[in-house]
């Protein structure tokens, strides 16, 4: 472990990556403060750019953008109650209140040292246990892999539909159907291409992701004729007051800080909940350990209460990391993203990523640690002038979204097919999100479609097309029980409420 | 009997996997495939079935709160515009080039959405895409073809 430490360190600290994590973080600072775009967007648009590094690099630039969304939507959450992502809407139960009363540079303050400190603890808990689940994970075989794939799926249809999971499921269906479109990459045959040549190599994960996120979010800011940058214009240099935090204040986020870090590691190391699910979780957690004084400020401008998200969802980023570095699979629509370039850089993350590419294992987590620094000491002092940049009309910064898109995936292929297909899948996703059908899981099946196949087929082929395989090893069959579960559960609460 | 939106698209999304069901199992497998456990149309076989299932269950099921989008509030105009003009990109960026397309693509968006301050308008067109093409071109080596400005001698 300790080499494969210091080789993580020294890809880390090389002054490119640090740049790479320093540009990650400013850039994700800025997507995650706008309201609508999220870490998926911020991702999305960087993947043409991180096809000109090495896989390390690339992937700690994303990892930057990815911890540097998460804590822009906390400042837009704390300054103007206008959450950028779904995990720091818990931020702004306690973090606005403190805003109002005069004490908007602690709150921000609270929320960076909270941040920093929720996102070191997981990053040291993701340490050592990504190694251990890689070796424990290496006696996984077709089968499990199956079942944990339709398990992922299951839950984070689960945790994204926000009670609406035929929805969801609808829409992981639908991302699977996607990534059968092209050559079978067996046979050959091709599939679902209606004699068009351009669909022969599939649909491009880069295009599907740009569609359904940076693009169909920027057509649906238009349609509602929201405002985006209403943010930054909202925030004042002067109104912010001091970010010094006082004995009593840094004595209860201190309390706070490892209880909240554990629950997020291990919400974020489950497939699909993520940091939303972290962050209530955490908040809601924080409200029965605390006594009855400080329960009453609860909602009213807790320390306790701005702390315990904010950790919980910076430790569960972090989190969200172990299954996809040990397994290959992805438990959150962000990791499906980053899986996705993974597979574009031709590297296949799981178990043996650990022995076959250990810079890529250990720099991504060594990263973690400069982009967390990198995050307090440069966002802190900066996010009002971050957000003066922001304050961009949005009849600028609508264009540049759609510009990058369109000009990332014309980059890539240099077709412009792929550019009427982009317009195509981006107009449907639009017209679906405004009925609520989430994005995220037709991102994760896109991405994993091809995984599940192959072990499909695996499996069925040394079972001699019995199922059978779906419950002769123990592990397979628990797998798919809790996938019962979820399922199950869901359902009645589905029934239920009808 | 009011059928709610999200019916519709359950029903169109059932349609669309009996479709997909059908392409499926037309997909032309080897002849010694036929009867293997798995061939090229098993997968998508299942997924047409599975989204029938999900589809159907959607629409046979109440729906615990109908979501209720007020169109009226919705500014489709320009959103129609700005998928028009990224059509046109999509046409002419090929036979014009890179630059001249992408410039008039970003000026056209500032002013189909309400953008009138044409200084900056210019500003971040013209010579945005210009810096971007130097970044691209001339830092990163990414080819651009640009018939106009080969044309002009500016780019080899």
């Amino acid at each position: 472990m300790i080499e494969g430490i210091l080789i993580g360190l020294n890809t880390a600290l090389s002054l490119k990556n640090i740049l790479m994590v320093v540009m990650g973080c400013f850039f994700g600072t800025i997507i995650g403060m706008l309201p609508g775009l999220g870490p998926m967007t911020a991702i999305a648009l960087m993947i043409p750019i991180t096809y000109g590094f090495d896989p390390a690099t690339g992937l700690i630039l994303m990892a930057g953008v990815y911890y540097g969304a998460v804590f822009g939507g906390s400042t837009s959450s704390i300054l103007i109650n206008a959450p950028g992502i779904p995990g720091t809407v818990a931020t702004s139960f306690d973090g606005y209140p403190m805003a109002q009363q005069g004490k908007a540079g602690k709150a921000l303050a609270i929320a960076a040292y909270s941040s920093f400190a929720g996102g070191t603890i997981a990053a040291i808990f993701l340490l050592f246990a990504a190694p251990s689940l890689s070796k424990i994970s290496l006696s996984f075989r077709s089968p499990d892999y199956f079942a944990l794939m339709i398990l992922g799926l299951t839950a984070v249809a689960a945790f994204s539909s926000k009670g609406q999971f035929l929805k969801a499921m609808m829409m992981a269906v639908l991302g699977l159907m996607l990534a059968c479109v092209g050559q079978d990459t067996l046979s050959d045959i091709p599939r679902f291409t209606f004699n068009n040549m351009n669909l022969s190599d599939g649909i491009s994960f880069v295009l599907v992701v740009m569609a359904t996120f940076a693009m169909s979010e920027a057509l649906t800011i238009i349609l509602r004729g929201t405002d985006p940058s209403s943010a930054a214009k909202a925030i004042s240099l002067k109104e912010l007051g001091s970010i010094k935090l006082d004995k009593d204040e840094t004595k209860k986020t201190l309390k706070t800080i490892p209880r909240s870090s554990v629950i997020g590691f291990i919400v974020g190391v489950l497939p699909g909940a993520g940091s939303t699910i972290a962050s209530f979780l955490a908040y809601g957690m924080e409200r029965n350990f605390v006594n009855k004084e400080e329960k009453e400020k609860f909602g009213k401008g807790s320390v306790h209460g701005l702390a315990a998200p904010e950790t919980a969802n910076n430790a569960a980023c972090s989190g969200s990391f172990v299954p996809l570095l040990t397994l290959g699979i992805p438990g959150s629509g962000t990791t499906a993203v980053m899986l996705g370039a993974l597979l574009g850089f031709g590297i296949q993350p799981g178990p043996r990523l650990y022995m076959t590419n250990p810079e890529i294992f250990w720099s991504v987590i060594m990263s973690m640690y400069v982009g967390m620094v990198i995050l307090l000491i440069l966002n802190l002092p900066l996010i009002p002038y971050i957000a003066r940049i922001l304050a961009v009309p949005r009849t600028f910064l609508i264009p540049m979204i759609l510009f990058f898109s369109v000009t990332g995936i014309y980059l890539m292929s240099f077709n412009t097919f792929d550019i009427f297909l982009m317009i195509g899948i981006a107009v449907v996703a639009t017209g679906l999100r405004l009925y609520k059908f989430p994005m995220p899981p037709l991102i994760l099946a896109f991405v994993l479609g091809g995984l599940m196949e192959e072990n499909l087929r695996r499996s069925l082929l040394i079972s001699d097309g019995s199922f059978n395989f779906l419950y002769d090893r123990p592990l397979t069959a628990i797998i798919l029980a809790f996938t019962i579960l979820i399922f199950s559960w869901q359902s009645y609460i589905s029934l239920k409420s009808k | 009997m009011k059928i709610s939106s999200v019916k519709i698209i359950s029903l169109l999304f059932f349609v669309l996997s009996a479709f997909y069901l059908y392409t499926a199992n037309q997909i032309q497998v080897f002849a010694f495939d036929v009867n293997s456990p798995f061939n090229a149309k098993t997968f998508p076989i299942y997924l047409g079935y599975a989204g029938m299932f999900f589809a159907g269950l959607q629409i046979l099921l109440p729906e615990k709160s109908v979501e209720k989008v007020n169109h009226n509030v919705l500014d489709y105009k320009k959103v129609i515009y700005l998928i028009i003009i990224m059509i046109f990109y999509g046409l002419t960026i090929l036979k014009v080039g890179f630059f001249l397309s992408t410039s008039i693509f970003l000026l056209l968006s500032y002013y189909f959405l309400g953008e009138r301050r044409w200084k900056l308008m210019l500003i971040f067109s013209f010579p945005f895409v210009a810096v971007f093409m130097f970044l691209l071109h001339g830092a990163l080596n990414i080819y651009l073809r640009d018939p106009l400005l080969k044309y002009l001698g500016i780019i080899g």
